[in-house]
């Protein structure tokens, strides 16, 4: 039977719910049908769980000193020779597993890359909405402060901040802080993007007929805001988000990397990629190029992602 | 001999919920110098059937069954260069939003003469001097200034203006028109109407002019093919139409044009809506709606009969098959 | 004392600043350009009638609309509802809900993002009309019945509806909350005609059955001789001629509303060709001096290219013509 008869009187139906609606929806087809999004997709996500579980299936925990061996230190990987079954990818110069030191490194990466993301979606979203909003001064100021804002590199705003907080701060509470203080850098220096594509779909979104339907009959411009063009805005953001995270991610480690990121008790992947560094050409060199490999494999599964969930969701694309 | 023929023409469109036919077996004919009106509603597939013609059918969008010739030749099979060639100086195009049919970053003028020199061997100055020529054809004022000017220096009306001379620049034997006065204010619609009627009779261009106005329609063609659910309702000329149509559609759908002479007390209207691509009913494709529905137009899609001077596409036609409470209508545009 | 009109305006105006931004106005020793939109419209609708007003784009019937509905101040004049001044009465809720817009777009006046039963309970919420979820959804079904849909639909998105279903739900929208008086911005002018009939029909039996009064906007002058009572022509911000619509209709005096009753393709003229008078609108920020028709008139003398027309009676219609005036009108 084609497609284009009519099926004899169906039975009328109930609605679908909601969690129907989305598992038929066009979006989570496109997803079924793209190889690279299923993989990268896949990817992503065991990264992300090893890293999120790394307390309860790493091989060792590499923060406790007493776990360590130093007879163990700079065993190489499988299947070298000279390996063991219990450190698949090889230790470092102190005996800590590469494999369980990558679970919490990426730990460390992803907490501080989504938290920063989370900072600057918060604060882009908030400006971008009022800026488009209200218009005129507002406008003209808020896009100002993100103009200024994006002449700073990341990584030299993130210096800054580090800098100045590391100076205010008492020695001892650095520790405890700098995690903080470099989700803040972070996302203070990523929020311009997020208010730019905001403040756009809210010019787009104000001037449509709902939006006036809504001031007709006397709702306050904030409710209007948060109600009718806040989730109207909010599909771009998604897209931004994945891919900032990718950036956030790579931030956090260029940051470790020089040295102002996390301190090296709670290493991060960009730290342990400094740490092996000084090895790389010793020829132990999987302390450092397995975290790369780790961060490079995040960061990209998680902008292939991005990418695809951009051109899912353009209307002019499908 | 027919300049255009559609032959059982389907247009299909597979998607991931089955494949949808949009046009469903039309066929059609225009004549050298003839104007052949093509209306219909949204949806009804009047735009699709120019787009198909003119070979340029988006993917996954595809011919899947029937012909279309132009001059005794097949044109629907043709590959991209034999078409191209065609486009332009065969056939031609109007489509309904000047601000898009004309490239914002190039003149007027460089317009025109591309298309000019594209399809005819001729030099730049000969090409340039026929541009201003067509400019002046068209009622652009100055035109030897203006062919330098660029479109958004122009009004909605000049724009047009300038994409008709851009269809007919390389004289064309057919010009399929969609929409050419919809985005246009009612005064100067007028005027384009008047212009494109003019030239088009002093070219012994033919026309197919797809609107869902049936007022344009009823000025300017001389036959008039009434579209429904991808498929042909009535056709025949357009004074039969409009005063007497056959067709249980096409009856509601003028009986629901408010005339500008007088006024009812209510329109009429014709309840529910076209149905959806995926979901046309069996049979008739307007048996869910027809006021004069019976047994048969649920069982079997009619052909087009005739009936009087036009030809419809309704059970009520087939003498041998109407029961004979139902003798064939014949509705006055009220 | 006869009752006062449900919508009264006075000699409104509305300018619009167009100029450039301030420092690149400065810098280029430009003047401040200021678009006359509306210029001195006075109209009045008495209770349970329609007034339509026709025109072409630019000739400020889409902001009168705005302003008779309180969207936006006028320039100068007054503009009152039921009495009161406008902005006074848009100040108290409970006048405030006496009047609604009903838009031309179907696309773009529903928000994508909310179910239909959340669009139309909007209003009921905003003003406290009822509360509670039980009798505010009973409420919605009963309004989107009355407006010809299934009270099953509000579970429904727009993107699940056709053009002319939308339409339907934005009228929902507006009557819930049970206004007396609605200004419908085109409201058929993106439907298909046979969708158009439904949707005209459908606001003739509300306004008999709730009794209604209607601000009816639109370019299309077929269907606003359907609808109206009263029609005002407008022309570059100018009501150039008003009055009961079937006087007008039958016996345009202005030169314009011949115009456009010419231009318009009607099914009437199959076979039959006609002259349509050349010009294009002008733009309104640069209008020509004195009767801004001049240019495209046939009647256009060296007055009419000076003075600016005021208001003649004739009968029952205003007109504001020099050649009506004098009695110059052609055949």
């Amino acid at each position: 039977m084609s497609a284009t008869q009519a099926p004899a009187k169906p039975a009328p139906a109930r609605a679908p719910s909601r969690w129907a609606r989305a598992l038929d929806s066009d979006l989570l087809y496109s997803f079924r049908r793209s190889p690279l999004a299923v993989g990268s997709a896949t990817v992503a996500l065991i990264l992300i769980l090893a890293a999120v579980l790394a307390p309860w299936i790493a091989p060792q925990d590499p923060t406790n000193v007493a776990n360590l061996n130093l007879l163990n230190s700079f065993n190489p990987p499988l299947p070298l020779e000279g390996s063991d079954w219990t450190f698949p990818l090889g230790t470092d110069e102190q005996g800590r597993d590469v494999l369980s030191a990558i679970m919490f490194g990426s730990r460390i990466s992803l907490i501080v890359g989504a938290a920063s993301v989370i900072f600057a979606v918060v604060v882009g979203v908030a400006v971008g909405l009022l800026a488009g909003y209200a218009g005129g001064m507002v406008d003209a100021f808020l896009m100002r402060a993100a103009d200024v804002q994006l002449t700073f590199p990341s990584i030299l705003m993130a210096l800054l901040v580090d800098g100045v907080v590391s100076a205010e701060l008492p020695r001892n509470l650095h520790a405890t802080f700098q995690i903080y203080v470099l989700i803040f850098a972070i996302g203070i220096s990523r929020w311009p993007q997020f208010a730019r594509t905001v403040r756009g779909s809210t010019l787009v979104e104000r001037n449509k007929d709902y939006v006036m339907a809504a001031r007709l009959i006397g709702l306050g411009q904030v409710r209007i805001m948060a109600t009718h063009i806040l989730p109207n805005v909010l599909g771009p953001v998604l897209v931004l988000g994945t891919l900032t995270l990718g950036l956030a991610i790579l931030d956090e480690a260029t940051l470790s990397f020089l040295g102002v990121g996390l301190p090296p008790t709670q290493p991060s992947l960009g730290t342990l990629i400094r740490i092996g560094d000084d090895f790389l050409f010793s020829g132990q060199w999987w302390v450092t190029i397995f975290p790369g490999v780790a961060l490079v494999l995040m960061v990209l599964s998680i902008n292939l992602l991005g990418d695809w969930l951009r051109d899912a969701l353009n209307p002019r694309l499908r | 001999m027919a300049l255009l023929e559609i032959d059982n023409l389907t247009v299909e469109f597979p998607t991931r919920r089955g494949v949808l036919r949009a046009l469903d077996s039309i066929s059609l004919s225009i004549e050298p110098g003839e104007v052949l009106g093509v209306v219909g509603e949204s949806g009804a597939g009047k735009s699709l059937t120019g787009v198909a013609v003119i070979g340029l059918l988006e993917p996954p969008g595809r011919v899947a069954g029937g012909q279309i010739r132009f001059d005794g030749k097949r044109i629907d099979n043709l590959p991209y260069e034999a078409m191209r060639r065609i486009r332009g100086r065969q056939i031609g195009t109007i489509f309904q939003d000047p601000l898009t049919t004309l490239n914002p970053l190039y003149t007027v003028g460089h317009q025109l003469v591309e298309t000019i020199q594209t399809h005819l061997a001729l030099s730049d100055a000969d090409a340039r001097k026929r541009a201003i020529h067509w400019l002046t054809e068209v009622g652009i004022p100055a035109a030897s200034q203006r062919i330098d000017a660029y479109p958004h220096e122009f009004s909605g009306g000049m724009r047009q203006r300038v994409v008709i001379a851009l269809a007919l620049c390389a004289e064309p034997r057919l010009v399929i028109a969609d929409e050419p006065t919809t985005a246009l204010d009612v005064s100067i619609q007028a005027q384009i109407i008047t212009l494109l009627k003019r030239l088009t009779r002093d070219h012994g261009t033919s026309v197919m002019l797809v609107t869902h106005d049936m007022g344009v329609i009823a000025e300017t063609a001389d036959r008039v093919a009434v579209m429904y659910a991808g498929r042909i309702a009535e056709i025949g000329p357009v004074a039969e139409v409009v005063r007497h149509p056959a067709h249980p559609y096409t009856e509601g759908l003028m009986g629901s044009i408010p005339s500008l002479e007088h006024r009812v007390a209510r329109l009429r209207q014709i309840d529910g809506a076209m149905p959806r691509l995926n979901a046309i009913p069996r049979g008739c494709a307007f048996n869910p709606r027809c006021p004069k529905v019976f047994d048969r137009c649920h069982a079997e899609r009619p052909e087009l009969l005739a009936a009087g001077a036009t030809r419809a596409a309704c059970w009520l036609y087939d003498a041998a098959a109407a029961p004979a409470a139902f003798a064939p209508i014949r509705g006055t545009h009220a | 004392m006869p009752e006062a009109p449900t919508l009264e305006a006075q000699d409104i105006t509305r300018m619009f600043d167009v100029s450039r931004p301030w420092l690149q106005r400065v810098l280029a020793h430009e003047p401040r350009l200021l678009l006359r939109a509306v210029d001195n419209a006075s109209f009045a609708i008495s209770r349970g009638s329609t007034l339509s007003l026709v025109g072409e784009s630019g000739c400020g019937k889409s902001t009168i609309a705005r302003m008779a509905v309180g969207l936006m101040p006028p320039s100068g004049g007054e503009i009152r509802f039921e009495g009161n001044p406008l902005s006074t009465a848009r100040a108290q809720p409970a006048l405030r809900r006496r009047m609604n817009m009903i838009f031309q777009d179907p696309y773009a006046s529903l928000n994508p993002r909310w179910r239909v039963r959340d669009i139309v309970a909007e209003p009921i919420r905003a003003f406290s009309i009822l509360s509670g979820a039980q009798p505010i959804a009973a409420r919605v079904g009963e309004l989107l019945v009355q407006v010809g849909l299934a009270a099953a639909d509000g579970e429904k998105y727009p993107h699940e509806f056709s053009g002319g279903q939308r339409q339907r739900v934005s009228i929902a929208r507006a009557l819930a909350s049970e206004p007396d008086f609605l200004v419908c911005d085109e409201p058929t002018s993106a439907l298909d005609v046979s969708v158009q009939a439904q949707i005209l029909n459908l606001m003739r039996d509300l306004q008999q059955r709730l009794g209604l009064t209607y601000l009816f906007i639109s370019h299309n002058l077929a269907v606003v001789r359907h609808v109206s009572d009263r029609l005002g022509v407008m022309y570059l911000g100018r009501i150039v001629e008003q009055g009961p619509a079937e006087t007008i209709f039958h016996t345009p005096l202005h030169p314009y509303t011949r115009l456009l009753l010419d231009a318009i393709p009607d099914l009437e003229m199959v076979g039959r060709s006609r002259t349509p008078v050349g010009g294009e609108v002008p733009s309104p920020i640069d209008p020509p001096p004195g009767c801004t028709f001049h240019p495209r008139c046939p009647l256009a003398n060296a007055r009419c290219r000076e003075e600016k027309p005021v208001y003649t009676q004739v009968g029952e219609v205003q007109v504001a013509c020099h050649a009506v005036a004098e009695g110059r009108e052609a055949a």
